[in-house]
């Protein structure tokens, strides 16, 4: 059905009368290579050195202090084959890109739609929603585990008014994730705001064409609603999945502070992954070997995983989405 | 496109060579050579990176200005609250930084290692430092392979702290010397709730809770870490599977959940609600540093220390302990060696500067002259932390080329071990011997 546009022939474009020619073209293109010139020197500077610093010395015995040591592949054979703990911060990364990036969506998603059919006191709703947003990661981490710690926290003492009792929480290896996971829906206010924006400005004229064409509230979601947020969707879905590959703070601060041994700067990294290893992340484990162990070789060899297994995930999300965009099929 | 692909790969191939040459100008050089005597008048600036905040900060001023006063010409730079890899980062980037005080002996066998702490043989040797006035035991966590590229500044030493009203209350007058007599008072002093919850706890043998550490323990069998080569010894050592045997069957006495329960709601270990400062725990293992604790948060409580208990057939090593502490060396490439060595010798060999410290810190001094000396405030409890010190067989955890790396994943195979998950102790500790020597190979290994 899509209708293509007309496709120029071949070669070189001839220029369209009245549009500027070649000569008055040059002035704009360095108009915009200057324009572009403090973006470029920030990519090449903050990523594209880094990262090739960091491909250079994952095959380097290196510690920050004395020059790097050509180890070959020595750091990728440790860690497929040796490193003990590298699979399960793996995995409880895997865990929170599976689990709390869709919840998080979900919840946002549906927030932000009750939101948006808000009619009275809509302003002082969606403030109230987006507030736990404003909140620092460390200090809604410590005020989490607070409220949730077992002998002490009200979430508890409450459950145990009904007669329930409550579980340990960040204090259990089973649950501890599961916990991060409610402090995660709590802070959904920064997605649910821009979720908001986009059912906002979906067309209500498409809706109206909807109800007389017989569509119910369902039909209406899924042919008129979800292709206009289509793109905000994806950013969500995107910087979730980046945000959870390199998911760092909350598990770190949950397991200092659930630990009873809450500490800035001495031990540290004792108490990451605490209770059990449950909470050990992959970027944890990253630091613990770079800057517990001076192992920042093997640390970048554990970054430049990370980047390939993130720049795997959006290729494969983005080839799947361009699938079901249409204006990318023409 | 054969075009193309060559210019990619030399594009590739340059962007590479930068890469490498600019990684690699990090800044180089050891310790210098050093003049015969020592400057007869100091002049200049000399900067000191440390840990300390606040309070302690303010202590370890007032010792710095003492220095100053006593060399006139001389101003020292202190940057406080700077952590470990802070001063590494500066280090290796060349910043202006002479001498740096660690909290951790762990950075000793990397700093040494790599040269980013100075080689200070040769200024002992030239000033005559009496090295003697620190135990074989202090020395040996702040020097690594024959290299002395620190000195010790104070230290931390553990012991055991008990209630003594609740001592009291039931009639207790001896303290416990061995583990099985630990374990005995400890279960007498334990309360439980009407649903069978506990509710208040002799001794909390759970690892990992506040000071409980294998490193802490240790001293109980006088367990060994690193053999002579460098490479774990935990596995073939004798006395860690005694020690994990009594500590497993302690927590399966009371009941693993009972106790996982009861220590996730005690208050955080640096509160004013630690658990032994409000009675939760009778007796707990823990550092000199927690007497200035309970004097500044919980002077009402009345409590003794004593050695940590030893276990059956290691009674001789009753009344010594686990110390560790502060080291101090010059940075690689300080631009003021000579302030940097008058300024660390005096931080870690003046009497009354160790002394003053202690006293402001609460910490142990790390000199035979500072811990006998007169003016050194003791208190009775205060005092078995120092009869642990200076005592011969006192243990420490020694320097490694991976930090505190073996200590994490001996103590990551306990917390399992002790939930039930370890599987046979014997192989358990040969897994955790091969991690730890996996793991040094890849950092110093051929």
């Amino acid at each position: 059905m899509t209708i293509a546009p007309p496709r120029r022939a071949p070669g070189r474009a001839a220029a369209l009368p009245g549009s500027p020619g070649p000569r008055s073209r040059k002035p704009r293109r360095v108009f915009a290579a200057v324009m572009l010139t403090p973006a470029l020197l920030g990519l090449v500077i903050f990523f594209v050195y880094p990262l090739i610093a960091s491909v250079y010395f994952s095959f380097t015995r290196y510690d920050l202090v004395s020059d790097p040591e050509w180890i070959g592949w020595r750091n990728y054979e440790y860690l497929f084959t040796k490193d003990p703990k590298v699979w399960t911060a793996a995995l409880n990364t895997l865990w929170f890109v599976v689990f709390l990036t869709p919840t998080k969506i979900v919840t946002a998603l549906c927030v932000a739609g009750l939101l948006a059919r808000a009619k009275r006191a809509a302003g002082f709703w969606r403030t109230l929603f987006y507030l736990p947003a404003l909140v620092p990661p460390v200090a809604s981490v410590v005020s989490f585990v607070f409220l949730f710690n077992p002998g002490t926290g009200p979430v508890n003492q409450i459950l145990s008014f009904f007669g329930i009792d409550g579980p340990l929480w960040f204090n259990d290896p089973s649950l501890a994730k599961p916990s991060l996971l409610l402090l995660g829906i709590w802070v959904m206010g920064d997605i649910m705001v821009i979720f908001l924006a986009a059912l906002l400005d979906v067309p209500t004229e498409q809706y109206e064409a909807a109800s007389l064409d017989g569509a119910n509230g369902a039909q209406k979601v899924r042919y008129v609603t979800l292709p206009n947020i289509v793109p905000v969707l994806i950013f969500a879905l995107i910087t979730g999945i980046i945000a959870a590959l390199q998911y760092f703070t909350e598990a770190a601060v949950a397991s200092g502070v659930a630990s009873g041994k809450a500490t800035v700067g001495e031990g540290t990294g004792m108490t990451l992954g605490y209770p059990n290893g449950s909470l050990l992340t992959f970027t944890e484990w990253l630091y613990v070997r770079g800057f517990a162990n001076y192992q920042l070789g093997y640390a970048s060899a554990l970054a430049v995983l990370l980047f390939v297994v993130a720049a795997v995930f959006l290729v494969l999300l983005l080839r799947k989405v361009s699938a079901f965009n249409p204006e990318s099929r023409s | 496109m054969q075009q193309r692909s060559h210019s990619r790969g030399r594009i590739a191939a340059a962007a590479i060579a930068t890469a490498v040459v600019l990684t690699g100008c990090s800044s180089g050089g050891s310790s210098a050579d050093i003049a015969d005597s020592a400057p007869k008048k100091l002049e200049g600036t000399v900067s000191l990176w440390h840990f300390f905040s606040d309070r302690e900060a303010d202590v370890i001023q007032g010792v710095i200005d003492d220095f100053e006063e006593a060399n006139p010409g001389v101003t020292v730079d202190v940057h406080s609250g700077q952590d470990d890899e802070k001063v590494r980062k500066v280090i290796a980037s060349g910043g202006d930084i002479d001498v740096a005080l660690s909290y951790s002996t762990a950075v000793v066998g990397n700093f040494c290692s790599t040269g980013a702490f100075q080689d200070l043989g040769p200024y002992i040797e030239r000033d005559n430092v009496d090295m003697g006035e620190f135990s074989d035991t202090v020395k040996s966590y702040s020097e690594y392979e024959g290299t002395r590229c620190a000195m010790p500044v104070l230290a931390d030493v553990n012991a055991l702290y008990y209630n003594k009203d609740i001592l009291d209350e039931a009639g207790v007058t001896e303290i416990p010397t061995t583990l099985e007599g630990l374990e005995e008072l400890a279960l007498e002093l334990t309360e439980y709730n009407d649903d069978g919850s506990i509710k208040r706890l002799g001794f909390n043998p759970f690892m990992g809770m506040y000071e409980n550490s294998p490193a802490h323990f240790g001293p109980a069998v006088g367990g060994q870490w690193l053999n002579d080569e460098g490479y774990s010894a935990i596995g073939s050592d004798e006395g860690w599977p005694v020690l994990m045997e009594w500590q497993k069957d302690f927590v399966d006495t009371i009941g693993y959940d009972k106790l996982q329960a009861f220590t996730a709601g005690l208050g955080q270990e640096f509160s004013a609600n630690n658990a032994f400062h409000t009675g939760q725990l009778a007796m707990v293992v823990d550092g000199e540093y927690r007497t200035a604790f309970i004097d500044d948060q919980a002077p009402d409580l009345n409590y003794g220390t004593a050695p940590f208990p030893t276990a059956k057939g290691y009674e001789d090593l009753y009344g010594a302990g686990y110390i560790v502490g502060n080291i101090a060396g010059i940075a690689k490439g300080s631009k003021h060696p000579e302030l940097a060595w008058a300024l660390l010798k005096y931080l870690s060999t003046d009497t009354d500067a160790l002394v003053k410290m202690a006293n402001g810190l609460k910490n142990v001094p790390t000199t035979t002259s500072a811990l006998e000396s007169p003016d050194l405030e003791v208190t009775e409890q205060y005092q078995t932390f120092i009869d642990i010190a200076l005592n011969p067989k006192t243990t420490t955890t020694p320097p490694s080329p991976v930090g505190a790396g073996y200590e994490q994943a001996f103590g990551d195979y306990w917390t399992k071990y002790q939930a039930g998950d370890g599987g046979d102790l014997a192989k358990g500790l040969a897994e955790v011997d091969k991690q730890i020597n996996d793991s040094i190979d890849l950092v110093s290994g051929p």
